[in-house]
């Protein structure tokens, strides 16, 4: 009836009968090439997820500062513009060394990838201080959300914007944790030599995953930091 | 079993050439199971742990009728009762309803049906279980620690102000969703990539179309769930002004963004059921399906459009004139894909050499009353009648036929109709129509009056009522009655057969989907060897075809 | 042809990371062009102009380091579908939020179209059908219910 058969669309070649005898290859796939295609197509329903959680807030943000544009606008002056635009680049950057280290995996350059994947955490590292510092200088200050506000010359409804700040980069920032998690382990397994052009197949997804992280926040600072 | 037909395979299960899942050597006992990876069994966990919820939700039903059997406050107090209808519904609907026919049948049969050996990601499918254990726990703590009484749907500002376990409860729907997202990711990358050789899209089983449309929705649609209910629980806990208008929030948002997800949910309900039933409608019909593309097209269709309805329950939220318009209109589309598949099934039927076995009087059950509540939703979805009609009775009844004359129907039919897969024996036939028929009569005793109720005026959500309403009440709580008696015996039907040794031919319906193609039941890799895709799902008119090659 | 490296049998990727670092200075310059962007103030524009940046910006990081260029379409399938639906849910509850219109009672006499204070609710209307709330919305008890039904 149809001509589909089972690997990936297209992908003709890679048939090689070896494939069953790689040690990371799962029972129930036929080849590497599936099992890699399946794995990088279940991380992609997984990213859109995360895209539809983060987007409620998005758009709750978007209503309520639509309803109260002066306390937004009042609010946003608060943050800190260049620590809110050094971690964009902080950001910028650790994506870059991420698909880096994706890129050293593919091509087999083991060096590469275990120097990439330092500068990745060297840079979430950065992200989370300066994170840490504009925290504690709003928690100094009682720019906090919710019941939590107790800003002396807040406006009303200023609080509103705070808990959406708070929420939004504080989702944003445990997956900023959580990445960080996933890229030690990655290193861990890196060193022992795991990774190489037959198979890098956690690198490739922790990378899609940290990009996502990096695009959330792409979003995120303009929106809380530069229009409010 | 005059009516069943000649199984296509050889070998009957009682010479099972090799050990089945259930007692294969190499994973015995307790930790295997609660360890196990594979699809089958964690299919079968799900059943016994969703009928668990069943009957807890059944029970609450039951106690809710038996308060309503007069006006009066009889054994429960206002509170009691809106904390019984809660749980009753939020169990149904998290607990019960959403993972039925997917994680438990979808889990077990679709990569059988695929000719695959596990879903694409087993051990994240294990994960799933035990992400709903967790929230089927933290529910009950819920339960058991001050109740909830908002309402399945927790409409602020009620829920954002009542006491109880609100808070608790919303996290627990919180981790029931993620548990959804899984099982959602885990069956469309199955169905991408997990197929058998020579097993193109149009070659797949309507049944993986309709689970395959219905993981888009629980993938797309269940986020949106999760934070908005972090939101809520956020706003009761830290006042953070999104919903609470006291505090500069919007209470309609809530409607907005909870239905958001609760309109596809309810798709995420009724799209398995319907998938149940184009499977079952062929094989007992002896005919190829009629409108196979139309069928699967019109599964994919509901799951797009479901996304732009929702405001079809906020008619009378305070939403704008034009919004309400909109969203009227709208709700009309959603309609044209379940016509189809409506038709398509009743054209399956005509002449066709129909047998009347369990599984297909279910099915015909379905069609009667997925109709009557499918038609009674587009009244509904008039926006003029739905301002008289809203939040009685009437609803209550629509919601009923869909989601219990529908779904809870399709579920039953489709445990019918693979028990025999999955455990290797057959019940009672005799008994099983008999169950049947008493939940058929039960069913429609118990909510057609109820849209007469509410048209006259009948407010849903209420523990006393006007004496004029005692009739109709009587009348839905003795249908209740028959409706349990029926259940109870459907269960004792396929409990009873447990006992028995395997008996269960590997074909015993003469279907020509994949998952009769292996033993029954199945062994731990699912096919002896890898199947090879050699005849179409419906194809009743080609000679059979053997596995063996 | 290795398996598991899917796309790699298409090109050589030695120099790929030329073309990442080009990916980065334009990110960056991105970067710079939406804070200046933000020192001048277009009015309502401004949300479409750092909301447009930011776009090109998570562009550049999908299609190249997050590779959907070179990709299967079922994942840039589904990226596209998640910020599709994500768009019903902002589209469909900003038609309602920006048409909707303060309530009032259907017998109001007072000053039509505009906001209606609490204040003037308290003012005596001339009662059109009874004591009955004309909105259509549920009785709160149900000894109303066929009361104002009727
Ligand atoms: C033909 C398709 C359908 C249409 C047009 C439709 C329409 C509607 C409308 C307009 C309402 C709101 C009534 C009100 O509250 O005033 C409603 C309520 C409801 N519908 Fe449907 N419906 C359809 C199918 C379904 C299906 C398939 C299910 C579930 C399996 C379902 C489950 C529900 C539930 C649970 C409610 C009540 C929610 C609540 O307020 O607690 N509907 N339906
Ligand atoms: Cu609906």
């Amino acid at each position: 009836m149809s001509s589909h058969t089972l690997p990936a669309p297209g992908d003709t070649h890679g048939h090689d009968a070896h494939g069953h005898h790689d040690p990371n290859l799962q029972h129930h796939f036929v080849e590497m090439a599936q099992q890699f295609d399946t794995a990088k197509l279940g991380m992609w329903l997984f990213l859109a997820t995360e895209i539809l959680m983060f987007g409620g807030l998005f758009v709750g943000f978007g209503l309520q500062q639509a309803k109260f544009p002066e306390a937004f606008k009042a609010a946003h002056h608060h943050l800190d513009r260049n620590m809110g635009a050094l971690n964009t680049v902080v950001l910028l950057i650790s994506s870059f060394t991420m698909v880096l280290a994706v890129w050293a995996a593919q091509t087999g350059r083991r060096k590469v990838l275990i120097t990439n994947l330092i500068l990745t955490l060297a840079c979430a590292g950065t992200f989370l201080v300066v994170k840490y510092f504009e925290y504690s200088h709003k928690i100094h200050d009682g720019l906090l959300p919710g019941k939590f506000f107790h800003y002396a010359q807040g406006q009303p409804n200023e609080y509103i914007f705070f808990s959406f700040y708070f929420m939004m980069t504080g989702l944003h920032g445990s997956h900023v944790v959580l990445g960080m998690g996933a890229i030690t382990w990655l290193l861990i397994r890196a060193i022992k030599g795991d990774f190489g052009p037959g198979y890098y197949t956690p690198v490739d997804l922790v990378g899609l995953f940290w990009h996502l992280v990096d695009l959330i926040w792409i979003y995120l600072f303009p929106l809380l930091y530069l229009i409010g | 079993m005059a009516t069943t037909s000649t199984p296509v395979t050889h070998h009957g299960g009682q010479h099972a050439p090799h050990a089945s899942y259930l007692e294969d050597p190499q994973y015995r006992g307790l930790m295997s199971w609660l360890t196990t990876v594979d699809h089958k069994r964690i299919g079968l966990m799900y059943l016994w742990s969703v009928l668990t919820a069943f009957l807890l939700g059944g029970l609450f039903a039951l106690a809710l009728r038996l308060e309503l059997l007069t006006p009066k406050e009889d054994f429960m107090t206002a509170e009691t009762y809106n904390k019984v209808f809660t749980l009753h519904g939020a169990v149904m609907v998290f607990l019960f309803i959403i993972p039925a026919i997917p994680a438990a049948l979808g889990n077990f049969v679709l990569p059988l049906m695929l000719g695959a050996k596990d879903v694409a990601f087993p051990r994240l499918n294990l994960a799933s279980y035990y992400v709903y254990m967790t929230g089927a726990i933290m529910a009950l703590t819920a339960i058991l620690t001050g109740g909830i009484d908002t309402g399945w749907t927790f409409y602020t500002p009620y829920s954002t102000t009542t006491g109880g376990a609100v808070t608790l409860m919303t996290f627990s729907v919180f981790v029931l969703g993620f548990s959804s997202i899984f099982t959602g990711i885990n069956f469309v990358a199955t169905v991408h990539k997990l197929r058998a050789p020579g097993m193109g899209w149009f070659d797949l089983p309507l049944f993986v179309w309709g689970t395959y449309a219905t993981a888009i929705i629980q993938v797309l649609a269940t986020p949106v769930l999760a934070i908005t209910l972090l939101l809520l629980a956020f706003e009761r806990m830290f006042q953070i002004g999104i919903f609470d208008a006291k505090l500069g929030g919007d209470p309609v948002l809530f409607q907005h963004f909870f239905w958001f997800y609760s309109h596809p949910a309810v798709y995420i309900m009724i799209l398995p059921g319907m998938a149940i039933i184009s499977e079952i409608i062929p094989p007992f019909s002896k005919k190829h399906i009629f409108g196979y593309r139309a069928i699967a097209f019109s599964s994919v269709a509901i799951a797009l459009i479901s996304f732009i309805v929702w405001g079809h329950h906020m008619f009378t939220s305070g939403q704008s004139q034009l919004a309400a318009v909109i969203f009227s209109f709208l709700t009309f589309l959603v309609a044209i894909p379940s016509g189809i598949k409506v038709f398509n099934w009743v054209a399956t039927m005509y002449r066709g050499s129909i047998s009347l076995d369990t599984p297909m009087l279910y099915a015909i059950s379905f069609l009667l009353l997925f109709t009557i509540g499918g038609l009674t939703g587009i009244f509904l979805g008039a926006l003029s009648v739905d301002i008289h009609l809203h939040d009685t009775y009437f609803i209550v009844a629509h919601f009923h036929y869909v989601m219990m004359g529908g779904t809870v129907i399709a579920f039953l039919a489709g445990v019918h109709y693979w028990w025999p897969k999955m455990f290797g024996r057959m019940y009672n036939e005799t008994w099983a129509r008999i169950g049947c028929i008493l939940v058929f009569f039960g069913f429609n005793i118990t909510f057609l009056n109820q849209f007469a109720m509410g048209a006259k005026g009948m407010p849903r959500r209420y523990y006393s009522y006007l004496d004029q309403f005692q009739g109709n009440h009587i009348g839905s709580t003795v249908g209740s009655w028959v409706l349990a008696l029926g259940l109870f015996i459907a269960a004792g039907v396929l409990l009873a057969s447990l006992r028995k040794k395997y008996d269960a031919p590997d074909n015993p319906w003469g279907a020509r989907t994949m998952e009769w193609e292996t033993q029954s039941p199945p062994i731990t890799h699912n096919f002896p060897n890898n199947p090879v895709m050699q005849h179409g799902p419906y194809d009743f008119d080609a000679p059979a075809v053997r596995r063996e090659s | 042809m290795t398996s598991g490296a899917h796309a790699a049998g298409h090109y050589d990727h030695a120099n790929d990371w030329k073309l990442y670092l080009g990916i980065l200075i334009a990110l960056l310059i991105l970067t710079v062009v939406t804070v200046s962007a933000a020192s001048f103030d277009f009015g309502s524009a401004n949300v479409i102009i750092a909301v447009l940046i930011a776009t090109c910006k998570a562009t550049l990081v999908a299609l190249f380091f997050m590779h959907l260029r070179h990709d299967s379409a079922v994942n840039a399938i589904i990226f596209l579908s998640s910020l599709l639906f994500l768009s019903f849910l902002l589209i469909l509850c900003l038609i309602d939020i920006g048409s909707r219109i303060e309530p009032k009672p259907a017998n109001w006499k007072g000053p039509s179209p505009g906001v209606i204070y609490p204040a003037d609710l308290d003012k005596p209307v001339a009662p059109a059908t009874g004591a009955a709330p004309a909105s259509g919305t549920t009785p709160a008890t149900p000894a109303a219910a066929p009361a104002a039904k009727h």
